[in-house]
């Protein structure tokens, strides 16, 4: 009769159970623990007094990067209240002289409450999945925490100065280095960065990965160890394509069959999207989609020294508040990435868990609902969701006003994200948009009344249950997000928030490794957007804000056709928006691009095409003992794996 | 042979207190299965005990949201996480909502889940169970093949997929509460007759050999007629301490859905939605978990001394 109780030990719903079955023990743990609060709190407040110290006295740069481990638990995390200083937040890194060579460490365990279900970069739908694809797959270059770049399968950075970039910002040319191969042995060459291109540049590929691709007039091989990439106009920011998150370089080899329909449907496609051969420190052993990646070294690593741990496991699913446990409290883990937790909850394990400290760097990353302004509704059947069928209220600008009016952003990120959140009126609020906090909550304080008012004028009349009607539709909408507590905690606040104005909202919350999969299949997935509202993290993956920005042009909408990959998934349509990001990426002066940046950002908000609601620096999660790691906001957090160390 | 024609020991009597005698013995009620039950339930402590804790506990959650006088859904950040007082006599949770409030409208649910998925998983068992039991042969190993094949369904990956394929459908016909409401009952209803049929099939086995069931037969009382009335009341027992486990089971599957997100919509406070959204919060504000985690507690523990006193009470066996 309680079968379905142990049957939980069994199936594909594993790692979840096993999460829980982990928690209690930790729960366990807790109560035995309880003798050590008073210390724990002692260590909390001087960790707080710290903290206090370094953002009232010294400028973002100057926080406090390495301090006496053995006082407090969470000091080595640089002040999270360094906020929108992309330069600021260094990680501790110690001087790697007594770091021993390669394969020295044993296994490296990193904890990703989303489970990645892809480790081909292109294809990759979440941030997931291009962390885990990072230790395998690399770009020319990545990007180091300041905003720097830094040459990895180049030999320099190409600029203007060097030559490698033209005068005229029309092309950029890459020196590869000659002493690469590939982890089956194969050398590295020009001809795997061009067909890269040629891969994501055939649009029935769908590459996730294509706005990194766009306004390119043709990539070529000047010779075996030099790639010319030329764009159509001059473009700016020439480092777009192939460096950070999204620049990873596919073997040629294993995927010339893998170019347009082929490349998800393709079996011999299925299999090298999930174990693809790469040139990073890692290679794949063993991989359960939605579950666990394991790795061991890549023995033809350029660096002869790297990378320390002989093995890697990279375990997926369960929740942020299990993951933090795990990396604070029950020392189970190496890493946690992404500690998204009420801030009550989070400081307390910090302070008292005694097995790891809270890393904190800043990234692009606003949480923010999308709005859909076509008409999910299911009796639609195949046109779902598609640009022919615009949304029965969304599109009214006014009431897109009065639900972002409505919220309460100051509660929301004072009270649910603590150190982890600012209120945010904007996408962009790191420098040069933004110098500080300050900046970003300017204008949109929660206005009830102003609400109210503008729903009044647009003619939605409140009904006999209160929920305001026009013409026969009612302001009820379907709120979708991913499973967190603190997520949920959200929807709850803005429900009620709404509730004030005659909007009812339904909650409706979808497991994180469903919500950002990428099965084309999955209709509760950010592509699909089967919902009115939807509410996740997301922000420029690179210190140039082009291709995040250009990623909600009309042209990028998620539709059917594009197997719902398109990056703008809420089908926004806006001409004036294309405009600006045609003039974004034909612009040159630096300081006229930072205006068009803010003048896009401006129209997103002003529009209403999305309501920022938190800016929130990265919380991630390391063990006492884990040294080397160096985790950038520009780039994938594992971007420098190879360095880390015990 | 004595015994035959026994002497009238007696003193005659008068014919008047003859029949007053008889009048009297013949108006006492007759012994029914009903009444010898209730008698014997009334004498088990534990079972009295957890009847009126049950349905104090049904009392708190269909009242109580009625007089209380916080709402549970008003969100106030300057009463968070509040310890128990005169205001909020549970306290209140992160968002400072009001945990009694809280409690009471989730326990509607949850009690309502239970009962209702109780009551399917039973019915359908019984009927499963008394019919492969009863009819034997070709019917019987049918049915029982049919059972062990739901038996061997691994129930929350198919728990998934049926509310993924309905879960729209339903949401549509009778709006987002009551539709998965009527998909999480009958679900796990469906889920759960497997076992009910099996203890059922098993007792209707054992009780068609019986000589009151060949003598029913004798008078050429009807096949129906013998498995409801002869045979099924005999088989009371297995069933009903079935159904006090399964309400357990059912508030306890509903928490788990609530868990993986598929459950109710999540701002509905179930108890088992109550206890995820609290358990990070065990050490800051202990009432958050507490609470709930104590009346799922006190509802199972109830309704299986309940079902015990039951098992007890019906078994015709165990006179008293």
């Amino acid at each position: 009769m309680i079968r379905c109780y142990p049957a939980l030990d069994a199936g594909p719903f594993d790692p979840v159970w096993r999460v829980v079955r982990a928690r209690w023990m930790v729960v366990r743990q807790e109560v035995a623990l309880n003798h050590r609060l008073l210390w724990s709190w002692l260590a909390a407040l001087l960790a707080l007094s710290m903290v206090l110290a370094a953002c009232g006295s010294a400028p973002p740069a100057q926080a406090p990067t390495t301090a006496p481990a053995t006082t407090a638990p969470a000091t080595t995390a640089p002040a999270p209240t360094t906020a929108a200083a992309a330069t600021a937040a260094p990680a501790p890194t110690e001087a790697p002289a007594a770091r021993p060579g390669r394969g020295a460490g044993d296994t490296l365990r990193l904890l990703y409450w989303q489970a990645p279900t892809i480790l081909n970069n292109h294809l990759a739908f979440g941030t997931k999945d291009i962390e885990a694809s990072r230790l395998i797959l690399e770009p020319l270059a990545a990007v180091d925490p300041e905003g720097n770049f830094v040459p990895l399968l180049a030999e320099e950075i190409p600029t203007v100065a060097n030559g490698g970039v033209a005068q005229d910002f029309t092309s950029i040319t890459w020196k590869l280095r000659k002493d690469i191969k590939w982890s089956d042995g194969s050398d590295f060459t020009a001809a795997d960065v061009v067909f890269t291109y040629q891969y994501c540049a055939d649009s029935k590929t769908a590459c996730t990965s294509v706005a990194a691709f766009r306004g390119i007039k043709s990539v070529e091989a000047l010779d075996e160890y030099t790639v010319k990439i030329t764009w159509e106009a001059p473009n700016s920011y020439p480092y777009q394509v192939f460096t950070s998150q999204r620049g990873a370089i596919i073997q040629r080899a294993q995927f010339e069959q893998c170019v347009g329909d082929a490349a998800s449907t393709a079996a011999d496609c299925q299999a090298a999207n999930l174990a693809p051969i790469g040139t990073g420190p890692y290679k794949v052993t063993e991989f359960k989609p939605g579950d666990v990646v394991v790795y061991e070294i890549n023995e033809r690593y350029r660096d002869p020294e790297r990378p320390f741990f002989k093995r890697v496991e990279l375990k997926g699913g369960g929740d942020a508040p299990s993951a933090a446990r795990a990396v604070l409290q029950a020392g189970e883990v190496d890493w946690a990435w992404n500690l998204q937790v009420e801030a009550a909850v989070l400081q307390q394990l910090a302070s008292q868990g005694g097995q790891g400290n809270l890393v904190t760097y800043n990234t692009a990353n606003v949480e923010r609902l999308l709005i859909n302004f076509t008409n999910p509704d299911p009796a639609l059947g195949e046109e779902r969701g598609q640009l022919s069928q615009p949304h029965p209220f969304l599109t009214d600008l006014k009431v897109r006003q009065a639900l972002a009016l409505a919220i309460d952003r100051k509660a929301i990120a004072e009270q649910l994200y603590g150190p982890a959140g600012y209120p945010t009126c904007v996408l962009l609020w790191y420098p040069p948009f933004a110098q500080s906090v300050a900046d970003i909550f300017t204008d949109c304080d929660q206005d009830v009344a102003a609400a109210n008012r503008l729903l009044d004028e647009a003619g939605w009349q409140p009904g006999p249950d209160g929920i305001r009607v026009k013409d026969g539709k009612r302001l009820s909408m379907l709120f979708q997000t991913s499973v967190n507590t603190l997520r949920q905690k959200t929807q709850e606040l803005i429900k009620a928030n709404w509730a004030a104005i005659g909007v009812e909202t339904e909650l409706k919350s979808v497991d994180g490794s469903v919500f950002f999969g990428s099965d084309p299949g999955n209709p509760d997935n950010i592509g699909h957007f089967f919902a009115d509202i939807q509410m996740y993290t997301t922000g420029a993956t690179e210190p140039d804000p082009t291709a995040h920005l250009c990623g909600w042009i009309s042209s990028a909408a998620s539709q059917k056709e594009n197997e719902w990959r398109g990056t703008n998934n809420m089908r926004w349509q806006n001409a004036g928006y294309d405009a600006l990001c045609d003039q974004l990426r034909n612009e040159l002066d630096p300081d006229r691009r930072v205006a068009i940046a803010r003048q896009m950002d401006a129209l997103i908000v002003s529009d209403v095409a999305m309501i920022p609601l938190v800016a929130r620096p990265r919380v991630a999660g390391a063990s006492k003992d884990l040294k080397g790691y160096n985790p950038s906001g520009w780039d994938a957090e594992l971007w420098d794996i190879a360095n880390w160390y015990k | 042979m004595p015994e035959a024609n026994p002497p009238v020991d007696n003193p005659p009597v008068g014919r008047a207190q003859l029949a007053a005698a008889t009048r009297a013995q013949f108006t006492r009620p007759p012994r029914s299965l009903w009444n010898d039950a209730w008698r014997r339930f009334r004498r088990h402590r534990m079972a009295v005990a957890g009847t009126v804790v049950f349905l104090g506990l049904v009392l708190f959650v269909t009242c109580g949201p009625l007089l209380a006088r916080n709402d549970p859904r008003a969100i106030d950040f300057s009463k968070s996480m509040l310890a128990p007082s005169r205001a909020h006599p549970m306290g209140t949770d992160d968002l400072g909502r009001d945990m009694l409030a809280r409690v009471m409208l989730g326990g509607r649910i949850s009690l309502a889940v239970g009962v209702a998925s109780m009551l399917i998983a039973i019915t359908l068992g019984t009927l499963v169970g008394a019919l492969a039991g009863f009819a034997g042969g070709r019917v019987d190993s049918i049915l029982m093949r049919l059972t062990d094949l739901f038996l061997a369904l691994p129930v929350v990956p198919l728990l998934l997929l049926l509310i993924f394929l309905f879960r729209d459908a339903l949401r549509r016909a009778f709006g987002p509460e009551t539709g998965i409401f009527i998909l999480i009952v009958s679900v796990i209803g469906l889920l759960n007759w497997m076992t009910v049929a099996r203890l059922v099939r098993s007792s209707f086995l054992a009780l068609k050999q019986k000589e009151f069931v060949e003598a029913a037969h004798a008078l050429g009382i009807g096949e129906a007629r013998i498995m409801v009335r002869h045979i099924l009341p005999n088989a009371l027992g297995p069933i009903i301490v079935a159904a006090t486990l399964g309400v357990g089971a059912a508030i306890i599957t509903e928490s788990v859905l609530s868990f993986l997100g598929l459950g109710f919509p999540p701002d509905t406070p179930t108890w088992g939605r109550l206890l995820f959204d609290g358990q990070n919060f065990l050490d800051l504000a202990p009432w958050m978990v507490l609470w709930p985690g104590f009346l799922i507690f006190l509802t199972v523990l109830s309704i299986n001394y309940v079902g015990d006193g039951l098992r007890d009470a019906l078994d015709p066996r165990s006179r008293r």
